[in-house]
């Protein structure tokens, strides 16, 4: 029963709690291309890669009162905060989702990056089949507005390198 | 004829029901048209089962991709006037929207779910590929079939570009709208598109809209909220929708445990193991799924032989609203019933939700990540449409989500057998609907 929905609980569960949209739609990006079990799909849009059904996923949540989404103002926008509610633990409980299913650690250390950093990450696995001056070359591009540094995207390189060693 | 970017002698047009006329001009459009990848969608309907609810709705892929072309042309003549195009920018913009769709499979949604693969990936294989588009494509020298994949999948340099066939509001979505309304015979799918090209204006991300034209656009969301909830998710095609989906998971599972078809499908297997080729991908159509499934019919494994036999005479499950956090505590109960009455939950109970669906609805948001609607205002500025619309404001806010629980009604009704627990499951099941 929803076991995509399941997984996502898990992550908020195993995470405590995850500060912004951006930055949910690319831990689950990210973790899902380090081989992590989530299904959503994904398309690149303003931000770099999205998922509409991870949208819609949170929503249904949301809604369900799985979840608990805070809305708070954050200088000229508005920010969300997410984190699993009591009717989401009881869900998780009905589901039981094989122990391991979604690798905490994983999301953790996704989790205390910044959600720009994220971005930059998952836009440089969106486009890892080209060749990585080429990567450059799109991001310089594609993400102007984000003034990204040759710096903040060989760490990029780097944070890719290191998930894909410890996990 | 020499130059495969020049105009064609003579216009060659198409009769079509939606817009009248499909104008082609070009070379590389008529060549295009001609190629097999794109014919090839002839095989593909648009809205996969959906014929299962509005008879009608037998149209392919390969209407809508040519609707999708004829409104991008219109779009192009019209912001021809208003700005100036990089060389060959016209003519990517054309073939990108004539080539949009042209990785889809046969009912690519469940297939997608089922074996995880993606028909934007699927076209951008076919465009950049060994195939004849890419080699109609090439014939214009340069990277052109690169930016013509790179427009489809969002990434191209030139946001206007993109967003004239992939935003809130673009070629896509006002061709399928148009089409499927047409098509399925409801009422509700209709706006006025010359209206909403004619207030168009180019900006340097995205088109926007002179705030005169808003009545057109409000017009254009409503129908996009009227056929999510009444076409694209019907409960009856979602139900067709859940039995394909099971077909092509049971028949993975029984190739996985070694099962002996007396049909294997050949076509599949390179899907059910990951390793197809484009020329195995390009060859399925939905002839090809029919002929398995009507034979899977006399099939020895009996979850698969009826599974297809509800499929293709269309005996599809039934349905009862959802709640998930009341669902969950009966589930187990209902999990263990339907094992021991003899039905295998994990086929014959299902819960499908809102975002199991390829299709979505207007949602405002500046800091979203998808650009929103954006009103021209007389004094130049910029307006997001639901802060100008009552309209659109009304229905961004409400409530979007829905979950169904399907289940074999007629298995259940059958009580020589376990009739005990097949009551308790109806009695679960209604009580969850009358919650």
């Amino acid at each position: 029963m929803l076991h995509e929905h399941a997984k996502l609980l898990s992550l908020l569960k195993g995470t405590g709690e995850v500060v912004g949209r951006k930055k949910l739609q690319k831990m689950v990006y990210i973790a899902k291309k380090m081989n992590e079990p989530f299904r959503e799909k994904y398309q690149f849009h303003m931000y770099g890669p999205y998922s509409e059904e991870l949208t819609l996923r949170m929503e249904e949540m949301c809604q369900a009162d799985f979840i608990g989404e805070v809305r708070e103002k954050k200088g000229g926008y508005y920010q969300y905060r997410y984190e699993i509610a009591d009717k989401g633990e009881e869900f998780l409980e009905a589901v039981r989702l094989p122990e391991g299913t979604v690798n905490e650690n994983l999301l953790r250390r996704l989790n205390e990056s910044s959600s720009k950093f994220l971005e930059l990450v998952s836009t440089v696995l969106y486009f890892e089949h080209f060749p990585k001056e080429e990567i450059k070359a799109k991001i310089g591009k594609l993400k102007a507005r984000q003034n990204y540094s040759e710096e903040d995207i060989e760490e990029a390189f780097s944070y890719i390198e290191s998930l894909r060693n410890s996990h | 004829m020499n130059r495969p970017d020049g105009q064609l002698e003579e216009e060659k047009v198409f009769k079509d029901p939606v817009h009248r006329y499909i104008h082609v001009r070009d070379q590389l459009i008529w060549d295009l048209i001609g190629t097999r990848e794109f014919q090839r969608l002839r095989r593909i309907r648009q809205l996969g089962t959906t014929y299962l609810t509005f008879h009608g709705a037998e149209h392919t892929r390969f209407n809508h991709s040519l609707g999708v072309y004829e409104i991008m042309r219109r779009m192009v003549e019209n912001l021809e006037k208003k700005m100036t195009w990089e060389t060959d920018e016209r003519l990517v913009c054309l073939a990108a929207a004539l080539l949009h769709d042209v990785g889809h499979g046969p009912f690519s949604h469940s297939f997608e779910k089922v074996f995880d693969t993606d028909h934007e990936e699927w076209t951008r294989r076919i465009i950049l590929g060994n195939t004849e588009i890419n080699e109609v494509l090439s014939r214009m020298g340069g990277n052109f079939p690169e930016h013509v994949a790179d427009v489809i999948a969002k990434t191209y340099e030139n946001k206007l570009i993109v967003s004239l066939i992939s935003s809130q509001i673009d070629a896509d979505r006002m061709d399928y709208l148009l089409r499927d309304a047409f098509y399925t015979g409801v009422s509700y799918g209709q706006f006025d598109m010359e209206r909403i090209l004619r207030v168009m204006r180019p900006m340097e991300d995205q088109a926007v809209f002179k705030h005169s034209g808003m009545h057109a656009v409000e017009d254009y969301i409503m129908s996009r909220y009227q056929m999510y909830w009444q076409v694209y998710f019907h409960p009856v095609t979602r139900s067709a929708e859940v039995i394909l989906s099971k077909i092509l998971h049971r028949a993975k599972k029984l190739l996985a445990e070694g099962y002996d078809f007396q049909q294997t499908p050949k076509h599949f297997l390179s899907l059910f193991e990951s390793t197809m080729t484009l020329e195995e991908y390009i060859r399925l159509d939905e002839s090809i799924i029919f002929y398995y499934f009507q034979a899977w019919e006399q099939e020895e494994d009996a979850i698969l032989r009826d599974l297809c036999r509800r499929f293709m005479d269309r005996r599809l499950f039934k349905y009862v609203e959802c709640d998930p956090s009341k669902q969950m505590l009966i589930w187990p109960e209902l999990q263990r019933l339907f094992t021991a009455a003899g039905i295998d939950p994990d086929y014959y109970l299902v819960i499908d939700s809102s975002s199991d669906l390829p299709y979505d609805f207007y949602r405002p948001g500046e800091k979203d990540e998808r650009m929103p609607i954006h009103l021209l205002m007389p004094d130049g500025s910029l307006r997001e449409l639901s802060r100008e619309s009552d309209v659109v404001e009304a229905i961004s806010g409400k409530k979007r989500t829905d979950h169904k629980l399907y289940f074999p009604e007629d298995l259940l009704l059958d009580q020589k057998e376990y009739g005990e627990e097949k009551r308790r499951i109806l009695s679960l099941l209604h009580e969850q609907e009358g919650m």
